[in-house]
Parts: structure tokens; sequence; C-alpha cells
């Protein structure tokens, strides 16, 4: 019995875990989509910040300047896909393509300079920190690897992405801001015709959206795992961009889906943990066949905001 | 009409040039309004009446010009300034966000918060009440936008100008889309807006309407200014002569056509609409060789699903459809077009009757480009299909004659050439036409009726819906008005006046 609730404790344990990096993708793409824009570059952005997370954490020593640096590159590649499709309204999907280029591009690029050549990065010496154990002393306030240890002593930027997820809701429900956003991305000429300035609420929500898949990719190399490797970040932003549309392009939907992948990922390393007799290359597959199953069958068809990947034409010369 | 203010000017707009690239779409255009009045703005489709008027707002940029509020001189930039200097704008395409709600819409951009930028949303239901009630303008603060009517969207839409303090409203082509007690109703509320001061410029162009609301009448052609003119001064005639820049005939010409046999028989037919509701309820309906049946009524009583039933759109529920004596009731259109001859003009042209990105070429031969000469053995011969384009370019004076271009940027009035163009010459034996000149101007509409005319004289069984009343007594040779999914009386065309069918169509006895 103890094993068998500690084995669903394990299971919970890494859905969390691994479900954190595509919460904040996700978020950012719905955050992106709301206004108007598509951001098939969350994958590229996720595999950016994922390396300079990585490597900024391995040489200041600070995990939590590696995942600010992350954000910061993801909305690097952000503020370049704004630019094509939001200034010269540019294909957002070919953008999107391109995003995907250069995220992998510029990451490996970059490795192979700074560390000698290697398509990976070297072991971080301190990864996110686990905020319960700091706050209070490792193993105290939940005794080490029962239920409530293994359920709630994550990392802190599975707590990160949980907050992130409410005040996404938040902001886009229940602040001016956010109707203003979702208003650019049904009707762009409404807002503007209201005096609402398109072009830097789209240029907002965009750069955020790269912020937030940096960040994604850094909850991968810096808090699941402790090291960039050039396979780390495998389709995760793809898989974050499935959620954000199963999730009916709202934060807290795609919360729901990313659980539900997380949750299939979790199952397949308790099913290779405990040696359960299926190749692990179809193991493997698990997560995304249950995934797609489970939406497909379970969530009704989702309306994507009207104006989504068109191109907005103020009609002035 | 009374509440002219003649000391105080509201907005002046002096030698307005907006060009298009090479384009100049308004060429030295001048045009004053007052204070408390209603100003019409009249000119054909494509004179710039909106490129004019979105100078105005902020929309766009004048090329060269003056313009002036209360006065001043200003520099009307983006719409934020012309909100700031009291103008307000209802577009003829309604600028709605369909899944926000009423009072949504009405606060977007200048939302009254609480703390944290949070919306206060109960305090924009509660000023939106206000508003509305102050101007007679009814409307649910809380019902989503894409669940009301036409009608009410737009009542939104002057709500939302006057949320923002508009003291000149703009309203372009505000009747189009109306239902004749919807555009009475607009009228009501154009009269309470100037009785509190404010001043209306409405683009419209349909005639009576200018006579019945507007004060000052300014009319432009093809982006130059042609005459400022007191309403109450000109006639219909003189207006129509000056927009269109020769004159045109309101009533239209029609020699004696003797009814030929018998085309169509409609007996007892029931068909549903989307929500499952039985929209035509027993029609019965017989349509004759050398005439013109106008279906008068009022719009929702069956027309479109009766239209729709017609062309194969819609699946028949009972009844039968009766081509002389052959049964047709569940043909499917293509057999009713190609082998049947009953060929439709829709009554939306741009979603039914045209592919708006195809060019006009091949607009024109969307329901022949299977057969020789246009096509052979599955391939398309383009030399013809142009050939034949041209021709009809040429034979139904299809501007610009460039049968190259896209169909989405020919003005209303040629889209609906170019659907003529394309039914007439696939020589119909029956022609149903809904709506054909919504949205037309009087110059396109009266080639329209003339269209009409010219099939019924070479023996063709014409069918013309359309909830323009004088559109149907002016064409129709009978008139049959539908209530409800049922033809409740047939008038001959001659002994038809306007009351008898306007009762009837309100469900009354003639
Ligand atoms: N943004 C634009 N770019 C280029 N041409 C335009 C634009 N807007 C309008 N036009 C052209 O200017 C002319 C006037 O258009 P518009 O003002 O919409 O006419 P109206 O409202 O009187 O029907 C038309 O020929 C139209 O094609
Ligand atoms: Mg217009």
């Amino acid at each position: 019995m103890e094993t068998f609730v500690n084995d669903i404790a394990f299971i919970i344990g890494t859905t969390l875990m691994y479900s954190t990096p595509l919460i904040f993708a996700a978020v950012g793409g719905v955050i992106t989509e709301r206004s108007g824009i598509i951001n098939i570059g969350l994958e590229g952005m996720m595999y950016f910040g994922a390396f300079v997370g990585a490597a900024v954490a391995y040489f200041s020593g600070d995990p939590w300047l590696g995942f600010f640096c992350a954000g910061l590159a993801g909305a690097s590649l952000g503020l370049l896909h704004a630019i094509a499709t939001v200034s010269f309204s540019a294909e957002q999907i070919v953008s999107g393509i391109a995003m995907n280029f250069l995220g992998v591009g510029f990451a490996l690029f970059i490795s192979r300079l700074v560390f000698d050549g290697a398509t990976q990065t070297l072991t971080v010496p301190k990864k996110i920190p686990l905020p319960l154990d700091f706050l209070f002393g490792e193993g105290k306030l939940f005794a080490s690897s029962g239920f409530m240890d293994l359920v709630f002593n994550r990392f802190a930027t599975v707590y990160l992405a949980f907050i992130l997820v409410f005040v996404a809701w938040f902001v886009l429900y229940k602040t001016s801001l956010g109707m203003r956003l979702r208003a650019v991305g049904e009707h762009p000429e409404a807002a503007d015709s209201l005096g609402i300035s398109v072009f830097k609420i789209r240029y907002g929500a965009v750069i955020t959206s790269g912020f937030l898949a940096g960040l994604g990719g850094a909850a991968m190399s810096i808090a699941v795992v402790s090291r960039f490797s050039n396979t780390l970040i495998s389709g995760h932003g793809f898989i974050a961009l499935a959620a954000m549309i199963f999730g009916k392009w709202k934060p807290q939907g795609a919360l729901l889906a990313c659980l539900i992948f997380g949750g299939a990922k979790g199952l397949e390393i308790y099913m290779g943990a405990k040696g359960v007799p299926i190749p692990s290359g179809l193991l493997a597959t698990l997560p995304y066949v249950l995934t797609i199953v489970i939406l497909v069958g379970w969530v009704g068809r989702s309306q994507p905001p009207a104006s989504i990947g068109k191109i907005f034409d103020k009609g002035e010369n | 009409m009374t509440s002219v203010d003649f000391s105080h000017k509201t907005v002046e707009m002096i030698d307005v040039v907006k060009k298009f690239g090479d384009f100049t779409a308004n060429d030295r255009i001048s045009l004053t309004v007052h204070r408390g009045e209603v100003h019409a703005l009249l000119g054909e489709n494509g004179a710039g009446k909106t490129t004019l008027m979105n100078c105005l707002y902020g929309l766009y940029r004048p090329t060269e010009g003056v313009i002036r509020v209360n006065g001043e001189d200003v520099v009307i930039s983006d719409p934020n300034v012309a909100i700031g200097h009291g103008i307000g704008m209802v577009h003829q395409h309604f600028k709605l966000v369909e899944p926000f709600t009423v009072a949504e819409n009405i606060v977007l951009g200048r939302e009254p918060t609480k703390t944290l930028g949070r919306l206060d949303m109960a305090e924009a239901e509660r000023q939106v009440a206000e508003i509305s009630e102050r101007y007679g303008l009814s409307v649910d603060p809380q019902a989503l936008i894409q669940d009301i009517s036409v009608g009410s969207q737009q009542r939104v839409e002057i709500l939302k100008a006057l949320y923002r303090g508009a003291e000149i409203l703009i309203l372009d082509e505000p009747t189009a889309v109306l239902t004749p007690s919807e555009i009475k109703e607009l009228i009501t509320i154009i009269d309470n807006l100037t009785s509190e001061g404010k001043s209306i410029i409405i683009i419209t162009h349909k005639l009576h309407e200018i006579k019945l609301v507007a004060d000052y009448c300014t009319i432009i052609r093809r982006g130059t200014f042609i005459d400022r003119v007191e309403v109450a001064k000109v006639s219909e005639q003189e207006l129509a002569a000056k927009m269109v820049g020769r004159d045109v005939s309101f009533s239209v010409s029609k020699s004696e056509v003797v009814q030929g046999d018998r085309a169509l028989t409609v007996d007892n037919l029931v068909v549903r609409d989307n929500r499952g509701i039985a929209a035509v309820n027993g029609l019965d309906l017989q349509l004759y060789h050398s005439e013109i049946l106008g279906i008068a009524g009022v719009d929702g009583n069956g027309q479109s699903q009766l239209v729709e039933a017609l062309m194969g759109l819609r699946q028949v529920e009972s009844g039968r459809i009766l081509l002389k004596d052959h049964d047709i009731t569940h043909a499917t259109p293509r057999q009713i077009i190609g082998d049947h001859h009953i060929c439709s003009i829709p009554e939306d042209r741009q979603k039914r009757g045209l592919v708006l990105e195809f060019d006009v070429a091949e607009n024109l031969i969307l329901e022949t480009y299977m057969r020789p000469p246009f096509s052979r053995r599955g391939v398309l011969d383009n030399g013809e299909i142009y050939r034949f384009a041209d021709h009809c370019a040429e034979t139904f004076d299809i501007r610009p004659r460039n049968t190259g271009l896209q169909a989405k940027s020919l003005s209303g009035g040629n889209q609906q050439k170019v659907i003529i163009a394309r039914e007439v010459s696939n020589n119909p034996d029956i022609l149903v036409a809904s709506q054909p000149t919504r949205g037309l101007d009087v110059g396109a509409i009266e080639y329209v009726h003339k269209a009409l005319i010219e099939q019924r004289d070479n023996g063709k069984a014409v069918l013309l819906i359309s909830f323009e009343l004088d559109e149907i007594i002016n064409v129709a040779d009978r008139i049959a008005v539908i209530f409800e999914g049922r033809i409740i009386g047939i008038l001959d065309g001659d002994e038809a006046d306007e009351n008898r069918i306007g009762l009837l169509m309100a469900g009354g006895s003639a």
C-alpha cells in the first residue's frame, strides 16, 4: 500500500515537473495568438532559452540569472518575429519556421564557440532551487520521499508556472489591457478605430510569448535536468502549441492540456523505471499518443481568435 | 430639422485631397456642418464618401486641405484625436468584436477600471444603460454581439460614439443593412440626437432618406465636389442627376407583354431554417413566362429559405416544386442550373454570388467552366475564357474593363453586373433574383431593373424577391406578398398600391 501511494506521488511529481516547461511556452502562445499573431516559433525560442539559461547558469553559477537570461533570449527571437509579422506583415507561419531554425542555429553556434565545439553545455553548478527546502530546510516540512515530499517539494519553476497561469488569466480577462489584447486579436480594425494601438499590443504580446518560451526552455535545462543538450528540447514547443489549441486559447485550458501531456510523460518514466516489458522506443511515444487521444476525444472544437494569421493593414500610406 | 444653429460651424473640411499612391480618391472636397444639423453626403459607390469621412475620423491622413472643428484648425492624426474633438463614426461595416458583450464593445479603449487596472464592468454597464436611456437606444448591455440583430448592432455602434462624448456623429450608409422598421427607429434616434445639439453626417445613396432626415446635402462624384444644397429646395430627381451626372429615370419603363405559359409551380412547400423552424410553411406559387413576379415581404418571412429550396441549396421538408410537369423538388444545384435552366442572382453577392479572390473572368464561368468551349477534357481554355469575359464586360458594361482583376476589387454595382452577366449569358428559362439592388446606387439600380425587364421581354420567367416595396411596385407584373412562410395575397402590378401591400406585409388582409 505504502509503495502504491508513493508510486502515485511519484507520477504526480514527475507530471508537474515535465508539464512546467510546456506551461510557460503554452501561456506565451496563448498571449500572442490572442493578439492575432501565430507563433509556431515557440520551439526555437524554447531551444534558445534552454541553451542560454544553462550557459549563463554555468558561467555565473546563478540559476536565477540563467533563468532570466533565457527569457531574454526567447524575447529577442520574439522581437524578430514581431518585426517580421507586425511591422512587415510577413506570413506568420513562415516567420515562425524561420524562428525555429534561428533558435536552434544560434544555440548550437554559440555552444560550439564557448563549449569547445560541443553541442551541449557542461553541468550547471546550481539548479533552480526547491523553495520548500530553501524555506524550511531539507526534509523539514515533509518527510523525505514521502507522499507530500514527492508531490510538493518541486522546483521553484513549477510554482512559478502555476502563478503564471493565474496571472495570465487575470490579465486577459479581468483587466483593461487584457480586454484590449483580446479585442485586437478578434477585430484589429475595431480596436484601431477606438484608438487602441494594434502595433504596440502585438509587439508586446509576441515579445512576451518569446520571453515565456525562453523561460520554458530554461525550466527544462536548469531544473528538470542540469545542462543543455542538443536533443533536450525536441518538439516541446510544438506540444505547447498543441496544448494552447486544445486549451481553447485560454491559459487555464492550456494548463490542463500541458498537465495531461506531463502526466503521460510521468507514466512513461514510471513504467520505464518499473521495467514494464515494453520497448523503450514505443514507451517514449506514449506521451504524444496519449495526449492526442485524450485531447481529441475529449475536448470539442475550439475557435481561434478571429483575426489570427491575417494581415492587418491600416490602409494608410 | 428646426434645430440647426447656423452661428456655430462644428465641422469644416476645406479643399481636402486624399491620394492613394497615384489615385486621387478625394480631390479638393469641402464640407460644412452646423450644430444640430443633419448633413447628408451623397455620391455613387466609389465616389469617395467613406474616404473623406475616414480623413475626418483620423483613420486616413488627408494629403492636402484643412479641417476645422468648432472653428479651430486641427490635425487629426488618429481616431483618438478625433474622439478628443468629439467626433464619432459608425462605419459601414460595423467594427464590433463579436464574442464580446455590448457593454464591452462600447467601453473598449476607455474602460472604467478599479485598482490594478481591473475592469469595472458593473460601472460600464451602468453607464451604457444611462446613455442608452437618454437617447432612446435600447440595447441589452450583457448580450453578446454575435447574438443580437443588425439593428441592435448599429445602436451599439452609435452608443460607442456617444459614450466617448461625440458631438459630431458620422454614419456611413447606416440604412443599407436595416429593415424598414429599423430605419424608422434610426430616424427617431437621429432626431433625438440633433435636438440635443449634436451634428450628424449621414452617408447614403437612398434619396428619399435624405429628403426625410437631412437639412443639407453635399454631393460628390468620382472624388470631386459637385454641389452643396438645401435639401428642402431640391427634388429627388435633381439630387440623383447631380450624383450620377446624368438624368436618371426612377419609374421603370415597361412595355406591355402577354403572360406566357406556366413555368414553375410551387405546391404546399415546407422548408425548415437552420434552427429547425418551418420558415417556408405551406407555400403555393405559380410563375409564368414573360412575367416578373415580385415577392414582397419583411425580411425573415421565409424568402431566403424559399430561394435556397428553389436552387437546391436547402432540403425540402414536404411539398413539391414543378418545372412545367417535371418534379425538381430534390434536384441538385448543378441539375437545376445546367439541366433545368433556372439561374439565380443570390441575395449575398459576396458570399454566394462571387468568389471574391477569383478574377472577373473566372467568376463569369463559375457555372459553365466544365463545358466546352471553356474546357476540354478537364483542361481550361484561358483564351476562350478571357475572350468570353471581355465580351461580357463590353455587353454588360462592367467597369473597369480589365477582366483579370479580382472580383473583390470591384464596386458593389460592378460586382452585381458580373453576376448578372454570368446568369443572363447562361440563357436561363427562369431567373430568380434575390434583393438584386441591395446596397447599390441609383445608377446601378436602374441598370439591374432594365436587365430584369429585358429578360421578361425575351419570354423568360423572373422571380424578384425584395424588401424594397418601391422596387417591387415599379418592376413586377404581379406581386405576391409573403408572410410567415406563406403567400397571403397576390395583386396585379397595376392595381397594387403601397398601403395595401404594406398591410399584407404586416400580416393583415387586404
Ligand atoms: N485604402 C485604400 N487604398 C486604395 N484605394 C482606396 C482605399 N480606400 C478606398 N480606395 C478607393 O477610393 C475610392 C473611393 O472609395 P470610398 O471612399 O470607399 O467610396 P464610397 O464610400 O463613396 O463608396 C474607390 O475607388 C476605392 O477603390
Ligand atoms: Mg463607402
